[in-house]
């Protein structure tokens, strides 16, 4: 069933190639065909439910930096699901993509959450505001130049950042991020909080002054 | 002629309807046995906090039942959950929006230090923010452990001067 969809897919996309997919079929497409070819999916082969909407970061300074992913599924034939990635377009800093809202209206949040995280603007998108890190953060934080740990900012409320002094700072890892290590036979020495060995009583918080309460 | 007084403690016949006390013991009295909860739950920990509230674990039996969810009401606030920096502003404002006397509990070790978290995205601890009186470890912790947080808060509360406080205010 993949090699026809795939196939009858080029016959009508010639720019349409097949890409390599595990399990369900998927295909890189030309920026340009991406909304012929949703629309096509979505009329044509049943596919219409927009499952998700995401982006691969290929490291600064690949070309092309970012590569938009949309997962389609049919809710009228069993087990009918594909991938379709399209390069984006712009600058490397500033990917665009066009939107698919007006194919899904599902596509809303994905493109937003897509936006936030990554940093793709979707060009015709009704609202096109961040939908989990707070309005005026700087950065796309799963951009694969950002730090797990965060970058020190300023906290969203002024007032309260003015009365606490607290920040946004970045998160002490501590060698982290950690992960189990393959291989280890022994593990309470596998294990990832074996090598943690920040934040202790003998070792306190870096840079880290409590609050103290004055009572009424 | 002197008698051995074999009258212990509060005799009625002879102090009448008059208790003699020190003001501190009478208001930490008052407070610490009404004391109201602002639950905010924003995790998992809520969860628990729910189990504390319920019939098996029975908050009520250390009198704070009260939940209550309006911050002008309330005594203690039980921040139960990850506290993410979208999130720290809105925190403080409601501990500012609570009137004073007023106490913090940071249940869980997402409140007490940001706990496995370590994120851009997540507050490491509450304390940055808020004052913090009793931390609560455990992910999340058991409701015996807020139970007894609440006790030892509790236990704070009776040695504070709150008369010296309430008279210099």
């Amino acid at each position: 069933m993949s090699a026809d969809l795939v196939s009858t897919l080029q016959a009508r996309f010639p720019r349409l190639a097949p890409r390599p997919s595990a399990d369900h079929p998927a295909v890189n497409a030309p920026l340009e065909d991406l909304v012929p070819l949703l629309r096509c999916l979505r009329d044509e082969h049943g596919f219409d439910l927009l499952t998700d909407v995401t982006a691969i970061d290929w490291a600064p300074g690949a070309s092309p930096r970012f590569t938009v992913v949309y997962h389609l599924l049919s809710t009228t034939r069993a087990g009918a699901y594909v991938r379709v990635a399209a390069p984006c377009a712009g600058p490397e800093e500033a990917p665009v993509a066009p939107t698919v809202t007006g194919l899904w209206a599902g596509a809303d949040w994905h493109e937003r959450e897509c936006y936030d995280l990554m940093g793709v603007r979707f060009e015709g998108h009704p609202d096109l505001r961040r939908i989990l890190m707070w309005d005026g953060y700087p950065y796309h934080p799963l951009r694969k130049d950002f730090p797990l740990a965060g970058i020190e900012t300023e906290l969203p409320a002024e007032d309260v950042a003015a009365e606490t002094g607290a920040r946004v700072v970045a998160a002490p890892m501590a060698g982290g991020p950690f992960v189990a290590s393959a291989g280890e036979i022994n593990l309470t020495e596998a294990e990832p909080r074996a090598k943690d060995e920040s934040w202790s009583d003998r070792a306190p918080q870096p840079g880290h002054t409590p609050l103290r309460q004055v009572k009424e | 002629m002197v008698t051995a007084n074999t009258e212990l403690g509060y005799n009625s016949k002879v102090e009448g309807g008059v208790i003699v006390s020190r003001a501190d013991a009478a208001i930490n009295w008052i407070r610490t046995n009404s004391m109201w909860p602002m639950p905010m739950g924003l995790a998992c920990c809520a969860i628990e906090l729910m189990a504390v509230g319920g019939a098996r674990f029975d908050i009520a039996r250390f009198g704070a039942e009260v939940m209550r969810f309006s911050p002008r009401q309330a005594d203690v606030m039980i921040v139960a959950g990850t506290v993410t920096y979208k999130m720290a502003p809105q925190v403080r404002r409601i501990y500012d929006q609570m009137a004073s006397p007023k106490w913090v509990i940071a249940m869980g070790a997402c409140a007490s230090s940001g706990g496995m978290y370590r994120s851009y995205a997540t507050l490491q601890g509450v304390d940055r923010i808020v004052p913090v009186d009793v931390y609560v470890s455990g992910c999340p912790p058991r409701p015996e452990a807020l139970l007894d947080a609440l006790m030892k808060l509790q236990s704070q509360v009776r040695r504070e001067p709150s008369a010296r406080r309430l008279l210099s205010a």
